[in-house]
């Protein structure tokens, strides 16, 4: 393959010209910021683009917000902006309601919270928080970013074709989204969508191919499975789901071009429209339901796993405290990754299932409450009296805490068969996934960027910007999404247009208006993240090599960036990577580079893994210096 | 520079690691279609194959299974530094690939001919297609990585580097070869 070679000059250049001079890399702009092969700038181009993404679906939100809280007002500007073909008398018209609905849940699920999270720090910290010069193929990981620009791009096409973009949800049922002729997003806009999602598929399975293969092959000396920070844990069951499931929707999505541009009966079958009988017979739409559920349900673990393993690397640093029950969290996200493939059939339950299967997936959906659960208490059980820094990246990881607890309390209703009758597709469902996956992922994910913002610029964040953007953005999410569970539980459907339409849909009118100037101010918090952001790149305080005094090993490689990320020799990892706080040692931390000869006061037996030799020199140290231990009886 | 081979031979191995992940998510796309073949079928009596499956789909798979040998062959000449014989292996194996794509094309025809189109409102039949046209296109892509490796061999490249092609070229033609059997089977099974 191309890359091999090369990625070994690369690395060959770095050795060769070690010690003369740092400007050596004759790098062109287009080599560096372009087409880069570096996992750092690979990681950045990730983000930025999500980042970018994000804006374009809060946007979109706040459109149909306002529709949704001023169904009659006229709004002159939103003419002046979307023309007169959406947004005729400054009222968003009903398909184009339908077309961003659509694409904010699509841009959000897939472009922000799965390439933009799982892309950016899967892409930066797998490398440097496992000892590897770059990724197994630099060549490849370069091909993954621009398939997914490249979908971006097909994405946002879709606001320019005549018959805009696709709105039958971001779940594409069909036969709303098989039939061209059926609404107007389901003409070209539809088509572009599908373009765009098999790119985007192509671009994240390449993605997670190489984070399984790096992470199983290309550890630093020492550094075995059970060395890896949680952040890495996760990142690499997250691949894992991600090479399982998202194969799953090439095939539907393959299934359903054929439907709609040759012809066949796949998911078609007795359909009428405008007065016409179509000719396709035999066709099933559960099947598309159980194709798409089949990744849509493990799609939102891919979402919501890296920002748990960010998460946690946050909390035990910022806690000074070893992270609560490491193997607990290890085992939890591997169940969370088995469940998840199992559990499709709760989205499906008022599709006529058999309620037997219902009852089924039922179980298995309540039973992934318990690993979650395992994970929340150990955040707290870490939280729990410890020396706690409120950085804003700790402030993020708390407030990722708090949404996955209230969102997920909610999962238990709708896992329900029975109870989900009346849930189901109300706003109750929308409440549960914008709290346990929407605000939760998106917290972690702000919560990794303000903590490996200095690995990835080399400059610190204004803190306090930080925290306005952070209670600002917190205490906005609640406010918008908690009101919807009592509009869900009255049963007001998701999607519809206007509730002006509904007589008992009228009454939370005034619910909608206050959500929406909620959903205003929490979108405006976001400008003091984004000036944060792009300020600080050029701007910022410049920071040291280890500001938040971390053990990890991205925190040993320089803070300028090199191809190949440590000049001479990769570090070797002696220890896990959470021992902060160890009585006996003079600091609050120890890296995991550090090792145990050096730390003959703090260590304990069992560091030593059984490792004989070992432990008799450490109890020989012990004996000869009883003074300098803390608590010798814990030898 | 040991330290530099010791990389590098690492990298080779997660390169090739690459390789089986790909094959795992691909074989997901397949389990998804024949899994969708099934919950289809079975949701009402009158879908299914009902035709008898072509004969040139049996000629395919003696076809895929002799490739699949000379692959295995020329990943041994490869390993023992016999270039002449990786080179005529590597061409017989390319060529056999061909001919698979010439006898599912016939086989498509006499589907055709007994009344199994592709747009058809037994979509049990339409999935005939669809299963072994994405196992074709799979097949496409298997042509590149064999003259990917066969151009290697040409141009003389390192020995490390030839082994490493011909070894991913030949994992992913095996990949290929038992794909197709299961794919085969599968639509036995369910005639």
């Amino acid at each position: 393959m191309a890359s091999t070679a090369i990625h070994d000059s690369a690395v060959l250049h770095q050795h060769d010209d070690h010690g003369h001079d740092h400007g050596h890399h004759k790098e062109t702009f287009i080599t560096k910021y372009i087409f880069s092969q570096d996992h750092k700038m690979i990681a950045k181009q990730f983000l930025i683009t999500g980042i970018v993404m994000a804006v374009v679906a809060m946007i979109l939100s706040i459109l149909f917000r306002l529709q949704l809280a001023w169904p009659d007002e006229s709004f002159p500007l939103l003419e002046t902006f979307l023309g007169e073909k959406w947004a005729e008398g400054g009222r968003i018209k009903p398909d184009f309601y339908l077309a961003i609905v659509t694409i904010h849940g699509t841009m959000m699920v897939f472009f922000v919270l799965t390439a933009g999270l799982s892309g950016t720090f899967s892409n930066l910290l797998i490398p440097l928080q496992l000892g590897a010069r770059d990724m197994a193929s630099p060549f490849l990981n370069m091909i993954s970013y621009w398939l997914f620009f490249t979908s971006c791009v097909i994405m946002m096409c879709s606001f320019f074709v005549e018959s805009g973009p696709a709105s039958s949800g971001w779940t594409v049922y069909p036969p709303l989204s098989a039939l061209p002729k059926a609404i107007s997003g389901s003409g070209t806009g539809m088509t572009l969508w599908l373009i765009s999602m098999v790119l985007f598929v192509a671009s994240s399975l390449i993605g997670a191919l190489n984070y399984i293969s790096t992470i199983l092959n290309m550890r630093t000396k020492g550094m075995d499975m059970w060395k890896m920070p949680l952040t890495i844990w996760a990142f690499f069951l997250t691949a894992i789901v991600g090479v399982l499931s998202f194969p799953v929707l090439v095939s539907a999505v393959v299934l359903l071009i054929f439907d709609r541009s040759f012809g066949t009966s796949f998911y078609l079958s007795d359909i009428v429209v405008a007065g016409q009988i179509l000719p396709n017979q035999g066709g099933s739409p559960v099947l598309w339901q159980h194709l798409f559920w089949f990744l849509g349900h493990p799609e939102v673990y891919i979402v919501i796993m890296p920002a748990l393993g960010i998460t946690s690397e946050v909390i035990a640093t910022n806690s000074r405290k070893p992270i609560f029950g490491y193997h607990a969290m290890v085992y939890s996200l591997i169940g969370i990754t088995v469940l998840s493939f199992i559990v499709w059939g709760h989205h499906m339950f008022v599709t006529g299932m058999n309620p037997f299967l219902g009852g089924v997936f039922m179980i298995t959906t309540l039973i992934i409450a318990v690993p979650s659960a395992v994970k929340t208490f150990n955040y707290l059980a870490t939280i729990w009296r410890g020396n706690l820094r409120f950085t804003p990246a700790m402030l993020f990881a708390i407030g990722l805490v708090s949404f996955f607890i209230s969102g997920g309390l909610t999962g238990l209703f709708l896992g329900n068969a029975a109870l989900d009758i009346n849930l189901h597709d109300t706003y109750f469902v929308v409440a549960h996934f914008h709290l346990v996956m929407g605000c939760a992922a998106i917290f972690g994910m702000l919560c990794g960027v303000y903590h490996w913002y200095p690995k990835m610029f080399g400059r610190l964040m204004d803190e306090r910007l930080g925290y306005i953007h952070f209670w600002l953005t917190f205490i906005g999410a609640y406010l918008v999404f908690f009101p919807m569970h009592f509009m869900g539980i009255d049963g007001v459907p998701r999607r519809y247009y206007a509730f002006t339409e509904f007589a008992f849909m009228q009454e939370w009118l005034t619910v909608n208006v206050f959500v929406t100037w909620a959903a205003i101010i929490s979108a405006l918090a976001q400008v003091a993240f984004l000036w944060n952001f792009f300020y600080s790149i050029f701007y910022g305080k410049k920071s040291p090599q280890n500001p938040w005094d971390s053990n990890t090993l991205e925190w040993t490689a320089p803070v300028k960036h090199l191809h190949g990320n440590w000049p001479g020799e990769i570090p070797s990892v002696y220890r896990w990577p959470y021992d902060y706080s160890k009585p006996g040692h003079y600091t609050d931390f120890i890296p995991q580079t550090t090792p145990f000869s050096e730390t003959m006061s703090s260590n304990l037996l069992h560091d030593f893994e059984g490792n004989p030799e070992a432990e008799h020199i450490q109890q020989e140290w012990d004996r000869q210096n009883a003074s300098e231990r803390h608590n010798p009886e814990q030898v | 520079m040991e330290n530099l081979q010791v990389e590098d031979r690492l990298n080779l191995k997660a390169k090739k690691f690459l390789m089986w992940l790909f094959i795992i998510a691909s074989f997901m796309m397949f389990a998804a279609l024949t899994s969708g073949f099934i919950v289809y079928t079975e949701g009402n009596a009158e879908r299914g194959i009902k035709v008898l499956l072509p004969k040139a789909f049996m000629y395919s798979s003696v076809i895929i299974i002799l490739s699949s040998i000379t692959a295995h062959m020329a990943y041994l000449a490869a390993k023992n530094l016999q270039l002449g014989k990786q080179k005529l292996y590597i061409l017989l194996t390319i060529l056999l690939g061909i001919a698979f794509f010439y006898s599912q094309f016939q086989a498509w025809q006499a589907l055709y001919n007994s009344g199994a189109y592709f747009v058809n409102y037994n979509a049990s039949q339409s999935f005939i297609y669809v299963f072994s046209g994405a196992h074709l296109i799979h097949v496409i892509v298997g042509l590149f990585f064999l003259i990917y490796a066969l151009i290697g061999a040409i141009r003389n490249i390192p020995q490390v580097r030839n082994v490493f092609r011909m070894e991913v070229a030949s994992i992913f033609w095996h990949f290929l070869d038992i794909l197709w059997i299961y794919l085969y089977v599968f639509l036995l099974l369910n005639q």
